[in-house]
């Protein structure tokens, strides 16, 4: 009998220790952690964003906030694009309210809007009157809005532009127009390509946001669509295939070696090091072409993205601030994310970080401060140009039945664009032929399009 | 082999040229091994234009930007909150280990096999199968963003494999030195702790150290069940990635400082590295 | 396993005997005593992972994307027949066969060499064991990383700056090998790990039938593979079976390589991508399930089989 005690004192004291272990524990993290509390007490805010340069930029300057702000605490959680969406996704959708502000997509927007996730900003924004909400760029605001309201703002937007360096080409007797078609950039290509230099680096990385994001432009100039106005799958098309074929062929002939190991990132660092001559990408990249540690620094060509039957053919992207509905400092959060992106704090950026850094494509009154013109003046004038200009209602030849050019704001095209990229990435590797890739991707698409016909 | 004592055929210079050559051929074969840790290393106090140029620089004037950049994004708060998850993680499956192990091997308990086989089948569950469900059911007891929570859940995850290691390292303890210690009178408890604990000590430090490894670099887990106060370093590492130009230095100097402690732990313990990974098979 | 001490302990039943009065009340309490020892671990596994994994079961039978949320019902099995049917499922079963079967093999090849090279004495051993370490210890995510970026690339790379060096074509890794590049890094990473377990292997000899056997003139290559091989087995056992089960679940090197591409979508993962791309929480829950059923089925056999030795382990 005295055995059987021990056992039990044992077997019990064991589980007790494992408890004690973690309930003292976890108590000390919430006292330290957790500073919720009532009226007066501090607050910290938790800012989930992404891992890109203007982002880590607010990090830097979070001190600035806090200065303003006593009593106000700001945690940023920096991470890769993958992760921020796993991890923000589940938080929000499930409303576990672990992030009082977060960065999401032009994609995510709208879809996040209307599931009633996100606070909705019109009314904080609009009655602040020395916030502007007008001087937002408009085809920036309305990728961000569902049902006239603003459900997030943008910290950066961007569109796709063309950028060439100019040294290589004019070695090579080639010029470029400021409107080039597809054609004349494979052609050029070609010509520039040595053994040592790839003609033009394109993203080949599988991914919606990679490989699709570039590829569905070149898609729409040639007269393709995701979907048909009824939601009716189009990716079987003529046209499909002739842009993919073509996509193909130009990094065949005189793309980088690896695609699809390449994405904005490894591009980037083959036209600094000279490894390739030209790149049709994010025109933010131009900013980071022209930085001062840039070894091609003044030696770039910028042009609108190349077209084939559309007269423009740039994406259009922002990263935004958003407050999820289920944050219990509402108030707080807005008031961080209207510093953010605020007239002022762009010229926060310049003043303390340098105005090439300052986020571009939010605001319209950033292409008119005298120092930024001065700054970014290689390739300022020709983003905004194309950033007024694109059309995401209607970026390619034929209506379509949703907002947004390099994406379809539906539900599962994050599903849908990644396992096309998957295949046509096997095309460009070629493991597989076109019509097989695009006859699986059609009826991929299908599916998820199917949902949407009413 | 090699270590042959014998030299009756081959002469005593032949022999030690040929184990010169071995010698030559096997540091070649390490240097290769280890060249990407050491270029990792080297990366991370190169400036960024040097760290991702096409040719490389072996020689150059080393520069602390890279780790300096890393520290200030506030690393050090991810290391304390990786290290306190590993730690905590490998007292929970150790102490939970030892009187399992205990039970499956020196006393004895019906279906040994079917015992084991249910711990070690729980470590082939997909992480990403179970993830959900676990950030769902913290969500609702409100312990997400808590590194107890992920440690206890690293202890789980560590369980398994501690308690086969245990079991192996205590199925060597010669049975007459329990026996002595029960006809003695002394109780489980002592008998555990007084008399076995001590024999399998070294066995104890290889499980830990084990267990302290897999859940410093646990990666997929720390992303979802936290958020901001209990982030550990893996996830982190990911942000080092710049969309805006060359980063090699500076991630090769954060995953240096975060691979770290693990090494210089691996370093420092490689008999019980090895003990541990050999489930106790070595003496 | 050979652990079993030379002594053959006395059997428990009769000592059993020798104290006991009442033998099947003894028998008895000390079963329920064992249970207690076991209990606080059983109860926590079952806790941590069997719970959860009955949600997930739940989950499996719903229809829930995270991005309907007002849309959420009763499914019945309609996951699994989507999961099923989709034909992912097979690829990604022969992904992950292969990407496990060829690391753990080339690893262990790598793992037996370097083992018997760093088994014998010579200058700076102990510090060649330490370097060998080493990639074991690196995070998987810094691994994968700085091999994409510092290793791999076709411009930055390491690898392909050799090649051009030697004037041998750059090689694409991702878009022409794609598996390859994933079982090199794998690879890597653990062939110390087995070459950890094979040099204890190779400490653990007996050194007396080696020098006799060399005595009888047994040539180097035939000692080796009739007593050190055999002699082996039970570490390759060991090491095959733990770098398998940590392997199977590997995720990164395929997230930050190849992104699934070119046969590379390992059934780790395929589910990533159903839960947090498709944000499908049904139908990932479903896959999730098939793939438990799957490993389970596959491991018992394998445990019951091929590492009969290893499972019975000298138990008493």
């Amino acid at each position: 009998m005295l055995a059987n005690k021990r056992m039990i004192a044992l077997g019990t004291g064991a589980v007790a220790v494992a408890m004690t272990v973690t309930a003292c524990s976890s108590g000390a993290v919430q006292s330290g952690g957790g500073s919720t509390g009532g009226a007066g007490a501090p607050i910290t805010l938790k800012v989930a964003t992404v891992n890109n340069g203007q982002m880590k930029d607010m990090e830097k300057l979070k001190s600035e906030y806090e200065k303003a702000n006593p009593g106000v605490t700001v945690n940023f959680q920096v991470m890769e694009e993958g992760d921020l969406r796993a991890a923000v996704t589940a938080d929000v959708a499930s409303g576990a309210g672990q992030y009082d502000i977060v960065t999401i997509g032009a994609y995510e927007t709208p879809q996040w809007g209307a599931n009633g996730w996100l606070v909705d900003l019109t009314p904080a924004l609009q009655s602040d009157s020395s916030y502007d909400v007008n001087d937002l760029l408009p085809p920036v605001r309305a990728v961000n809005t569902y049902d006239n309201k603003l459900y997030a703002v943008p910290f950066y937007g961007e569109s796709s532009i063309l950028m060439y360096n100019k040294e290589v080409l004019d070695k090579a007797g080639v010029k470029i127009g400021s409107n080039p078609t597809w054609q004349e950039v494979a052609d050029a290509a070609k010509k520039v390509k040595t053994a040592d230099m790839a003609g033009i680096c394109m993203r080949g990385k599988p991914g919606w946001g990679d490989l699709f994001a570039p590829l569905t432009t070149v898609v729409q100039t040639f007269g393709g669509s995701w979907y048909d106005s009824n939601w009716k799958a189009t990716v079987d098309t003529p046209e499909w295939k002739q842009a993919v074929g073509f996509y193909k062929q130009m990094l065949d002939d005189s793309g980088e070696k690896d695609p699809v190991s390449y994405s904005f990132n490894e591009c980037l660092t083959a036209l600094k090091e000279g490894k390739a001559a030209m790149w049709a990408d994010a025109s933010v990249a131009a900013s980071m072409l022209e930085a001062s540690d840039s070894p091609v620094k003044g030696k770039m060509g910028y042009a609108h993205m190349p077209v084939d039957k559309t007269k423009e053919s740039g994406w259009l992207w922002s990263w935004n601030l958003a407050v999820p509905a289920s944050t219990k400092q509402k108030d707080a959060a807005i008031k961080f994310v209207k510093w953010a992106t605020s007239k002022d704090y762009i010229k926060l950026v310049g003043n303390k970080i340098g105005w090439s850094n300052v986020p571009p494509g939010s605001r319209t009154s950033t292409y008119s401060i005298p120092e930024y013109k001065d700054a970014a003046k290689a390739y300022a004038p020709i983003t905004l140009d194309v950033m007024s200009s694109v059309n995401p209602k209607q970026p390619g030849v034929n209506p379509q039945p949703w907002v947004g050019i390099q994406y379809v704001s539906i539900p599962e095209f994050q599903d849908v664009g990644n396992q096309c990229a998957q295949l046509v990435a096997d095309y460009l590797a070629n493991r597989g032929t076109i019509d097989d890739a695009l006859g699986k991707c059609q009826s991929i698409a299908q599916a998820a399009g199917d949902k949407h016909k009413s | 082999m090699t270590r042959s004592t014998r030299s009756t055929r081959s002469t005593r210079s032949t022999r030690s040229a040929r184990g010169a050559l071995v010698t030559l051929v096997t540091w070649i074969l390490v240097l290769v091994f280890f060249f990407p840790v050491l270029w990792m290393f080297l990366n991370g106090f190169k400036p960024e234009s040097l760290a991702s140029s096409v040719d490389p620089t072996f020689i150059f004037k080393p520069v602390t930007e890279g780790y300096q950049l890393a520290m200030d994004r506030g690393m050090s708060g991810y290391l304390q909150n990786s290290l306190t998850a590993a730690v905590t993680a490998t007292i929970i499956s150790v102490v939970l280990a030892i009187p399992a192990a205990y039970a499956l091997s020196i006393r004895r308990v019906k279906n040994v096999e079917n015992s084991l086989s249910f711990f070690i089948s729980t470590r082939f569950m997909p992480l990403a199968a179970i993830v959900l469900p676990l950030f769902m059911i913290f969500k609702t007891v409100g312990l997400l963003d808590n590194i107890y929570v992920l440690a206890v859940v690293y202890g789980a995850m560590n369980l398994p494999v501690t308690v086969w290691m245990m079991r192996s390292f205590l199925l060597e303890v010669p049975f007459e030195i329990i026996e002595a210690a029960r006809v003695d009178g002394a109780g489980m408890f002592r008998e555990i702790v007084r008399i076995v604990l001590p024999l399998v000590l070294p066995g104890v430090a290889a499980a830990a150290l084990i267990s302290f490894i897999f859940a410093w670099n646990e990666y997929f887990l720390a992303l979802l069940l936290t958020s901001s106060a209990a982030r550990t370093t893996p996830p982190f590492l990911g942000s080092f990635v710049d969309g805006r130009g060359q980063f090699l230095a500076v991630l090769s100097a954060a995953a240096t400082i975060a691979a770290l402690p693990v090494i210089i732990a691996g370093w420092v313990a490689q008999k019980q590295l090895v003990r541990g990974l050999s489930m106790g098979a070595i003496k | 396993m050979t652990t079993t001490t030379t002594t053959q302990p006395p059997q428990l039943d009769e000592v059993r005997a020798d104290t006991a009065t009442d033998k099947r009340r003894l028998q008895r309490k000390e079963l329920w005593r064992n249970r207690g020892l076991l209990l606080p671990a059983v109860i926590f596994l079952v806790l941590l992972t069997q719970i959860p994994f009955l949600t997930t079961i739940g989950f499996s039978l719903t229809k829930w994307n995270l991005l309907y949320p007002n849309d959420r019902a009763f499914a019945g099995f309609d996951n699994y027949m989507s999961a099923l049917t989709s034909g992912d499922l097979w690829p990604s079963i022969v992904a992950t066969v292969l990407i496990t079967a060829f690391s753990v093999v080339m690893a262990l090849l790598f793992g037996l060499l370097f083992a018997i090279l760093l088994d014998r004495q010579f200058h700076g051993r102990a510090l060649a064991r330490t370097l060998m370490i080493t990639p074991f210890l690196i995070m998987p995510a810094a691994a994968a990383l700085i091999w994409k970026y510092s290793m791999f690339d076709t411009n930055i790379g390491m690898l392909n700056w050799l090649f051009r060096t030697l004037h041998l074509p750059v090689v694409s890794w991702s878009t022409e090998h794609p598996m390859m590049t994933v079982v090199i890094v794998l690879t890597w990473q653990f062939t110390p790990f087995m070459m950890l377990i094979l040099l204890a292997g190779l400490q653990g000899q007996d050194r007396g039938i080696l020098e006799a056997a060399q005595v009888d003139g047994a040539g180097a290559w035939r000692t080796f593979t009739w007593i050190t091989l055999p002699h082996l087995r039970m570490y390759i056992e060991i090491g095959v079976l733990l770098g398998s089960v940590i392997i199977l679940q590997v995720f990164d090197p395929i997230a930050i390589l190849t992104k699934g591409t070119g046969g590379t979508k390992t059934l780790a993962y395929l589910l990533y991508e159903r839960a947090f791309i498709g944000l499908d929480v049904g139908q990932a829950a479903a896959y999730g399930v098939v793939t438990v059923v799957l490993t389970i089925i596959v491991a018992t056999i394998a445990l019951k089989s091929v590492f009969k030795v290893f499972m019975a382990g000298g138990s008493r």
